[in-house]
């Protein structure tokens, strides 16, 4: 007679095993950032790919997002007769939630997938284990400049979404909603409290190890050709983004308690 | 003579499979060894076991003597520097121009100064007979037979003790194949080390080889110098040297 629990707890099993697996991979990525040789010529160049290539697709969604919001806070708050809380909804929304969560999101579909696909293809292709011979750690030479270069680069990304979210909401208060410039801008201000950026920052940070963690766990295990490393790729994202949102709320619940 | 490189009794199972059982092979310097085998016989986990790329479930893996599946990590990677290995699709890196890949070694693991490097790799392309104009493109721009030799050169910049050929001449037409050949007879024996080779181009193993091993269902069956190939009394050998599809050996379709 074939057990039906059976499947279950084999998925479970596996389930566990590749988290077990992820998280002695990401270990050991977090201490090969820490451990000599360094290899600065490959941080700063991930510094340009991850960090300031990502600047139009960040600076977009931000700026989108921070219109959207003040209107559908304009909308909301008008039930209440609370229009005049738009400036301090959207600067707290940006900073603390869909700032860092958003940047984390564009950038799981832009920089977990390339790193995936092209360590994955290193893989394939033997480019790995060619480096091993020649002498230098891939963990060293590949992947600790990538995630050092994500965590370091978001949460300036996030800096930088936060400026423009918010400018976002301005303008769309001060040409479409007619709030008051200068009022907008002094009670966004006044509202702000230097935990929320911080908070913000943090998440951030969070999410570039994710991010780069994943890709590079995704890619470094991918097997089979094109096919692996394309499922590599597809896997990198959804993982990447189930983790965010995942770690969001932990790290939400963690600084409000 | 003593071996350079000794294997002792690998096995390694894969996904169930008991692909290595107890393989022994050793290579003495100046020497080139050739394992042959078909396809799926354990040719490349053999070469990966030997190079560190892969743990033996059991087994030594001698370097000059000392079992390198016992070192730690940072010791083993010091061994590693006596090893220059070929792959069989030229593994170059797509990021890095061509003298870059040749010079790699030097520039990252051993810190080399740019323009000594630069120069050893020139040096290096030269021996090859890979022209210099091609030292600043990126290897994709390279034909299969120049990639080989771009490959190549990257395994003996550093002057290694021991020499990994992973199917030296596939993909390539006979001219070129006869080509790579020629040139590592030539690093062999300028270089003074220890080779090991796999393949199953029968051609190309009768002319870099001194001694044939052939591998088959994880052992090996047969060993000998390359001149008594031919009268080696072994069925497996003789069906696999002849290339027939009847015989103790069943052809995987």
């Amino acid at each position: 007679m074939i057990n039906p629990f059976a499947p279950i707890g084999r998925g479970v099993l596996a389930g566990l095993a590749e988290i077990g697996r992820f998280a002695a991979f990401a270990g050991r990525s977090a201490a090969s950032c820490f451990a000599p040789p360094f290899f600065l010529g490959q941080f700063l160049r991930q510094c340009m790919a991850v960090g300031y290539y990502s600047l139009p697709v960040i600076g977009l969604t931000a700026v989108f997002i921070g219109a959207a919001l003040a209107l559908n806070i304009y909308v909301g708050g008008a039930r209440f007769n609370a229009e005049s809380f738009v400036p301090n909804i959207v600067v707290l929304g940006i900073t603390r939630e869909l700032g860092p969560v958003l940047a984390g999101l564009m950038l799981a579909g832009r920089v977990s997938a390339g790193i995936a696909a092209e360590i994955g293809t290193m893989r394939v292709t033997e480019q790995l284990d060619a480096m091993t011979t020649l002498s230098t750690d891939p963990f060293k030479f590949l992947i600790a400049p990538r995630v050092l270069a994500a965590t370091l680069t978001l949460p300036l990304l996030v800096l930088i979404a936060d400026i423009i979210g918010v400018m976002g909401g301005y303008l769309v208060a001060t040409y479409s909603l007619d709030f008051n410039g200068a009022t907008y801008l002094r009670n966004t201000f006044n509202f702000l409290e230097s935990q929320d950026v911080v908070l913000g920052l943090v998440k951030a940070a969070v999410f570039g190890f994710i991010i780069a963690v994943m890709g590079a766990y995704q890619g470094f295990n991918s097997s089979g050709g094109a096919l692996g490393v394309g499922r590599a790729t597809t896997n990198a994202v959804v993982g990447s983004i189930v983790l965010i949102l995942a770690v969001n709320y932990l790290i939400t619940a963690f600084f409000v308690e | 003579m003593t071996a350079k490189l000794q294997l002792i009794g690998i096995k390694k199972k894969l996904r169930g499979r008991q692909v290595l059982d107890g393989v022994d092979i050793d290579v003495a310097a100046r020497r080139s060894l050739v394992i042959i085998g078909g396809s799926g016989q354990g040719k490349s986990v053999t070469l990966k076991c030997a190079l560190g790329l892969m743990k033996p479930d059991e087994g030594k893996v001698l370097v000059d003597g000392a079992d390198v599946t016992k070192m730690p990590p940072e010791i083993r990677a010091r061994v590693m520097r006596k090893f220059g290995m070929l792959f069989q699709g030229g593994a170059l890196f797509d990021s890095l121009t061509v003298w870059e890949n040749i010079a790699f070694r030097l520039l990252y693991a051993d810190k080399i100064a740019r323009p000594e490097a630069k120069e050893r790799a020139i040096e290096a392309m030269r021996k090859v007979r890979l022209a210099q104009e091609f030292a600043d493109v990126r290897p994709i721009e390279l034909s299969g037979g120049m990639q080989k030799r771009a490959g190549l050169a990257r395994a003996i910049i550093a002057k290694p003790d021991i020499l990994f050929f992973d199917e030296p001449t596939t993909g390539l037409d006979p001219i070129t194949a006869d080509a790579i050949n020629d040139l590592i007879v030539e690093m062999v024996k300028e270089l003074g080390c220890a080779a090991v080779s796999i393949t199953h181009d029968m051609p190309s193993a009768r002319k870099i080889a001194d001694e044939i091993a052939m591998l088959h269902n994880g052992k090996i069956v047969w060993r000998g110098p390359t001149a008594s190939l031919d009268t080696s009394g072994n069925a497996m050998v003789e069906q696999f040297v002849a290339g027939r599809a009847d015989g103790p050996i069943q052809a995987v379709v």
